[in-house]
């Protein structure tokens, strides 16, 4: 095999790590290079440095080390059995390409993930050979996220958590038989066992940097996972399940829905079909109202198994709950504003902090949201009621985005 | 009209001494002229600020006023003067007036401030650096930008924190800053052809945007709405996107329509050297096995939201083996067994009972944690009777190649595994009791117990009698082989 350049293995192994959805590059410990000795900073709320068509961010430079892989999970486009081209970086180039996109300011950082070759251990060992070089060789302070390969002995994965600003590990598919069945190699238990040691050790962490500031980090931005959505039968009902459960057990940062898109030379077991986006959307959403908005899963799924596609996940819930309505913008608690569709935890506080200056009408509430359309039939203000709009049958028809061609060939 | 004089379009330190200087002489927002720059001083007839009215010199504000007053001054908006000034006078009357996000004032500083807000981030996200030619790894580097705002000395202090160790320009049409590894300088507007047209990085960079863009999930509208066209002229990779969205649709078909492929050789090679399935139930020989063989253990469902079996551990030749009820929160994270709160506390009273920790093994009765998820926490839930005998299978083993001189039961569950004993700790507590094999058992509290007692009165009594029972423990195995110690 001829030798590939840098510019080709870019090509290939960019191109084998855009299936990950992740490139948050977020809420880890604040640092600069103001003193002169290295490189790099890193901001609360980190920075997309551009965007691609397919609408993501582009943050981090997200490459696998290889796309070698000695597993054959059939959802992956890098799974043994596939015909891709193949190629490997050196630790080198991927330091190099790093730094000199970095001075660039293309990104915030690396993301790395890898096939795995030989063992787990070995190429754990790899990727942590690259953050190693980067942090101590380079003085690199921008950020660092890297995938642990499930397996891997507990002492590259605490190395690892020394250099990166996130860790993650894939969880895949929210049932530990279609993981079984679709990535045969993938052992649940060892994916499961090092998200709850790195718990332990994130949590660890966090409490001696309480103590003092000069304590080593560990993963300060946590850790995350990923769900493939629309591989296998998987309900919205277990998907959501699992991420409460993923959070619950293991206090994830993060649980990212990737909806399965069709892949170079795919499998012929999975159904090749344009990626559910809207499905994507919603899981999100209900992910949201979940960790930021008081909802309890089971409420946001009412009695089904799949999100309606048509609306949010929140006003279908308050269609279903219509008897709470209207709120009082005037006199509710925050805790009930949260549930208003259409209202935001930003708008919420706006709402009320406004209110102890005066009493609220409709257009006081336009001004403290982006828009009425939803919120009015849901919300009591100053002059106004909704009427008998709440109650009309087809009020569900009415708030529904106007029809729009979800195509995936336009 | 009134003039008031700043040194540039967002020069903030100079509003703040002209406004206060208009606040004091009482001047109202409509009859000031705010002139950014000496070329249209002479356009009106102007007149100067009076002196202030004596005796009214104190001009307080909040500090939130002067953080939304720093960010509005940035605004290109030529009316940003006079609204901060009419701010500034009704706070004195409406102390609180920021909170009032309903108030238009209120309302249009602020979208004034997030628009600023937004320009300043978007500057950091897009600048793009280009090495002039004979620069090293370093530097020096030059950028041209556009900002919608007056924004440039604002970003400066991102730059300079980001890129110390390095040599560059920014250049806009407003200004330019200039860093030379220590200090920053700000310089005149500059144009676009004062800047490199291009950088050998730039082809792998834009390699880079085309592959990690999937062709198959199409969202243009998604791209647009955070990166705004008017920020795309000055992007590298811009140029990209209309004939990756133009062949989108043609490459996700083409990945749907294709045939699946014959494996390589490779992975048909892989095949053949595929290590054989986990360790299974039927072939245990020895702890290690069992052990081995537990981790995939699905003879109850609380495998499922457990994160792993965690089997119990100690030496071989332990002369006692403690059983307690299930892992807890901490054990299953771990995978190990009483490392959590009430691990801590069996720890420290089999210290004092004078008996040696290391020399004991450790199990539990169940091996999995079974718990109730209530919003993020993982609330201990006792296992059934169903659970307590699937489980059996795994501690029987255990006993079986450990076999203790005496194994003590901690708590109601471990007891109901051991020998059935349906009814109450305090029944079995101090009685003899012994396994089927005949094996002498104890029975004493489990060490969570002790945490949940309320008061401390009880705490120190049940703890005090717990360390009792495990020095009736020690005395009992001693008594039955003098030569074995722990």
């Amino acid at each position: 095999m001829a030798q590939l350049t840098v510019l080709e293995k870019l090509e290939i192994l960019s191109d084998a790590a855009k299936y990950d959805a992740s490139c948050a590059s977020s809420s880890t410990t604040k640092r600069d290079s103001r003193d002169g000795k290295g490189l790099g900073s890193t901001t609360g709320s980190g920075i997309c440095h551009s965007y691609a068509p397919d609408g993501r961010c582009i943050s981090l430079l997200k490459i696998l080390l290889t796309n070698f892989c000695s597993f054959d999970c059939v959802f992956c486009i890098n799974r043994s059995s596939s015909n891709v081209r193949r190629a490997r970086f050196s630790v080198e180039e991927v330091v190099a390409l790093t730094l000199n996109f970095y001075r660039r300011n293309y990104i915030e950082g690396l993301f790395l993930s890898s096939g795995i070759i030989r063992s787990a251990d070995y190429t754990m060992a790899e990727l942590v050979r690259v953050a190693e070089t980067l942090r101590r060789q380079h003085r690199f302070r921008g950020y660092i996220h890297l995938k642990l390969i499930p397996g891997a002995s507990r002492d590259l994965i605490e190395r690892a958590g020394l250099f990166a600003d996130r860790v993650s590990i894939n969880v895949e598919l929210p049932s530990e038989a279609a993981l079984a069945r679709f990535a045969p190699e993938k052992q649940a238990g060892e994916i499961k066992s090092a998200m709850g040691g790195l718990k332990l050790k994130i949590d660890e962490a966090r409490e001696e940097r309480d103590k003092s500031a000069k304590a080593p980090a560990f993963s300060p931005a946590g850790q995350s996972t990923q769900m493939i959505v629309g591989a296998d039968g998987a309900s919205d009902s277990a998907i959501l399940k699992r991420s409460a459960w993923l959070y619950g057990s293991f206090g994830l940062k993060r649980v990212y829905y990737s909806a399965f898109s069709p892949i170079p030379d795919a499998s012929s077991q999975l159904p090749l079909q344009p990626p559910p986006l809207m499905r994507e959307h919603r899981l999100y959403q209900a992910d949201w109202l979940t960790r930021f908005y008081g909802f309890e899963t089971e409420e946001v799924l009412g009695h089904g198994e799949m999100l309606d596609l048509d609306i949010d996940p929140k006003l279908a819930w308050a269609l279903r709950e219509r008897g709470r309505f209207p709120v009082d913008v005037n006199r509710a608690d925050r805790e009930t504003l949260l549930r208003v569709p259409g209202l935001g935890t930003r708008s919420v506080d706006r709402i009320l902090a406004s209110r102890r200056f005066r009493r609220l009408r409709l257009e006081d509430v336009g001004r403290l949201t982006r828009s009425l359309a939803t919120i009015r039939h849901f919300i009591l203000a100053e002059g106004w009621r909704p009427g008998s709009g709440l109650d009309a049958q087809n009020l569900r028809t009415r708030l529904m985005p106007r029809p729009r061609q979800l195509s995936l060939f336009p | 009209m009134i003039a008031a004089r700043l040194n540039g379009p967002a020069d903030f330190a100079g509003w703040r001494r002209e406004a206060r200087r208009l606040a004091l002489a009482g001047i109202q927002p409509e009859a000031v002229a705010w002139l950014t720059s000496e070329d249209n001083a002479g356009l009106f007839a102007m007149e100067s600020i009076p002196p202030a009215d004596a005796g009214d010199a104190a001009l307080t504000v909040p500090r939130r006023f002067i953080e939304l007053a720093e960010n509005v001054i940035c605004h290109r908006d030529a009316g940003r003067f006079v609204l901060l000034h009419r701010l500034l006078l009704r706070l004195r009357d409406e102390p609180r007036l920021l909170d009032n996000a309903a108030d238009a004032d209120i309302a249009r500083a602020e979208a004034m401030a997030r628009s600023v807000r937004r320009d300043l981030h978007k500057m950091t996200a897009f600048v793009r650096f280009r090495a002039v030619s004979g620069a090293d790894e370093d530097g020096p580097f030059i950028a041209w930008f556009e900002p919608e705002h007056f924004i440039l000395e604002r970003a400066a202090r991102f730059f300079t924190g980001r890129f110390a160790g390095m040599i560059w320009s920014i250049m806009t049409p407003q200004g330019s800053l200039h860093w030379d590894g220590s200090t920053l300088q700000f310089g005149p507007a500059a144009s676009k052809a004062d800047t490199p047209d291009g950088d050998a990085m730039e082809a792998y960079w834009l390699t880079y945007y085309v592959n990690i863009f999937n062709p198959a999930r199409l969202k243009p509208k998604a791209m647009k709405s955070e990166m705004p066209v008017k920020y795309w002229r000055n992007l590298p990779e811009a140029e990209l996107i209309a004939p990756l969205i133009a062949s989108a649709a043609r490459r996700a078909e083409d990945m749907v329509m294709r045939a699946p492929t014959q494996p390589p050789e490779r992975h048909v090679r892989q095949l053949r050297h595929r290590p054989e399935a986990q360790a299974d139930e039927s072939a245990i020989t020895s702890w290690q096995d069992a052990a081995a063989a537990a981790q995939g253990c699905r003879r109850c469902a609380l495998h499922c939201n457990a994160t792993q079996t965690v089997f119990g551990e100690g030496p071989l030749d332990a002369p006692v083996v403690f059983v307690g009820e299930q892992p807890g929160d901490q054990e299953d994270l771990a995978g190990r067994p009483f490392v959590g709160p009430a691990g801590q506390v069996f720890d420290r009273a089999i210290q004092e009972a004078g008996l040696d920790r290391a020399r004991a093994y450790v199990t539990n009765a169940v091996k999995h944690f079974k718990f109730q998820l209530r919003g993020k926490r993982r609330i201990h839930e006792k296992p059934n009777v169903g659970e307590i005998k699937a489980c059996r299978f795994w501690l029987d083993l255990e006993l079986q190649f450990v076999k203790p001189r005496l194994v003590v039961a901690l708590g109601a569950s471990a007891l109901r595994s051991l020998i059935g004993h349906a009814g109450s700790l305090a029944s079995a507590r101090d009685r003899e009791l012994a396994l089927e094999d005949g094996t002498p058992l104890l029975a004493t509290v489990h060490p969570s117990f002790l945490l949940r007692l309320p008061d401390e009165e009880a705490r120190s009594r049940e703890y005090a009698r717990f360390v009792a029972d495990l020095e009736r423990a020690g005395a009992s195995y001693r008594n039955q082989v003098s030569s074995a110690g722990i």
